[in-house]
């Protein structure tokens, strides 16, 4: 059973879809009691980084410091692996997970480069680090992006994309994972990840 | 590197395709749920649904071919036609939807587009312009303030024109444009690149471009000429060109950044 937090941040219909299409039953809560009690656990989330207030509003925010403590997978998708850096300068005020340092900014501005970032773009491994979630996937696959703001390139990071320079694309520590892009609009490159995420032990 | 995008779109009029491909060898060749699997599979980079005639019947879209079309494909499916209300959309995305695509209700109530992109956010909001040079085109300083904005399936002039429509449906929180140019839908003739080009550099957000397409040239044109980010393909495949992949393959030859091997 995957666990899909819904703190209200877009549409959790097409990762539901995506894990059913797999072979994985799901459930969405709200509920920081069903958290704590969740063997894998997905934050997606799409919009507003201050959305994910709601997650320290719900009381949410604690229990998946304690389940991730413990050891459960967590991934986090687009605004859901925003909140696992430290903030984000969309919305200064709120704080999050601070898995991974530093702040959530947004692209630059510049002519060449519309914002947002809309679009399928590739992946390019970092050197030297390993990664669960991308076993299988080659380097240079494609996964469809739309956002605005993005992750820096800090220790964790396991894959990068350009777009008016290098973001973080896929992070990864022990059993927690975030992903920029949207895995379950991202073809076969993005269920294949899915499912690696869901075969991760725990 | 960010590569340019094919959309498969589908006309869907009571359930039904009515322009799209009309695969050989797929037993029910007029099922959306199939047609958008297939487009998927052999490459599109996107998948929209419109219900063209769902404005002018003044009924709702049909949700249930909605629900089995998301069912089949593992890429962003946008869905359009008869979305009035912010309710209307929260059933598409409710569907699976990824995006709605919106244009005779944004153009009566404008407050429509902040109020979805409020709720779904911005990238599920795209705005569908459809645009008609006017007689007195070349009089203007651009053609985008040249060309009219155009409502219910391109039947009725709204006085609005494109250039200050496009800047108002960004601002108000619009995620895309998709430019439809209604001098060039169904001729085969090309897309309309100077006004595709005009609307692409007046904005900062992603414009579509469609209506035109004949044959793959005139996707190397759109995306070079007319700084298209993404181009509708519907008819096009009833023409020789086969599928979206070898469409797609035609244009990584010509230098146009494509997803591929999709």
């Amino acid at each position: 059973m995957i666990t899909v937090v819904d703190y209200r941040a877009g549409n959790l219909a097409s990762v539901q879809k995506a894990l059913r299409h797999l072979g994985y039953e799901s459930q969405v809560t709200d509920n920081p009691e069903v958290v704590r009690r969740s063997p894998r656990i997905i934050l997606p989330g799409v919009g507003h980084f201050s959305s994910t207030q709601r997650i320290a509003d719900l009381g949410v925010n604690d229990a998946i410091r304690e389940v991730v403590a413990r050891g459960v997978p967590f991934l986090g998708i687009c605004v859901g692996m925003q909140w696992l850096y430290e903030g984000s300068t969309e919305a200064p005020d709120v704080t999050g997970l601070g898995t991974f340092a530093g702040m959530v900014e947004r692209f630059p501005d510049d002519p060449a480069h519309k914002v947002p970032h809309v679009g399928w773009n590739q992946l390019t491994r970092v050197p030297g680090t390993e990664s669960r979630l991308l076993r299988d996937i080659p380097d240079g696959s494609f996964v469809y992006y739309t956002h605005s703001y993005r992750g820096p390139v800090v220790p964790g990071v396991v894959a990068t994309t350009n777009y008016a320079g290098d973001f973080a694309a896929v992070v990864e520590r022990d059993n927690v994972f975030g992903v920029q892009f949207h895995p379950e609009k991202s073809g076969e490159t993005g269920l294949k990840m899915l499912r690696n995420f869901c075969e991760v032990n725990a | 590197m960010l590569t340019k995008r094919i959309i498969a779109c589908l006309d869907v009029t009571n359930g039904r395709v009515v322009k799209g491909v009309q695969f050989v060898d797929l037993v029910d060749a007029g099922d959306p749920a199939a047609l958008a699997r297939r487009h998927a599979e052999s490459g599109a980079d996107e998948v929209v649904l419109l219900d063209i005639t769902a404005t002018s019947d003044a009924r709702p879209i049909l949700i249930d071919v909605v629900r089995r079309t998301a069912r089949e494909i593992f890429v962003p499916f946008a869905v359009g036609g008869g979305v009035r209300s912010l309710a209307d959309a929260a059933a598409l995305f409710d569907a699976g939807a990824d995006k709605i695509t919106i244009n005779s209700a944004a153009v009566k109530d404008p407050s429509l587009i902040t109020q979805i992109a409020e709720r779904f956010g911005s990238q599920a909001v795209v705005l569908a312009i459809d645009a008609k040079r006017k007689i007195d085109a070349d009089q203007y300083d651009s053609i985008a303030r040249g060309s009219e904005v155009y409502v219910a399936g391109g039947r009725r002039a709204t006085g609005r024109n494109v250039h200050d429509w496009a800047r108002e449906v960004e601002d108000r929180g619009a995620g895309e444009i998709m430019l439809t140019s209604m001098d060039r839908d169904g001729t085969r003739a090309g897309f309309d690149c100077p006004l595709t080009s005009a609307v692409a550099q007046l904005v900062n957000i992603p414009v579509i471009a469609s209506g035109g397409a004949g044959n793959g040239q005139h996707f190397v044109d759109v995306f070079k000429e007319g700084h298209a980010d993404a181009a509708l393909a519907a008819s096009i495949f009833h023409f020789g060109i086969h599928d979206v992949r070898e469409l797609k393959a035609q244009l990584q030859r010509e230098g146009i950044p494509m997803r591929l091997p999709c």
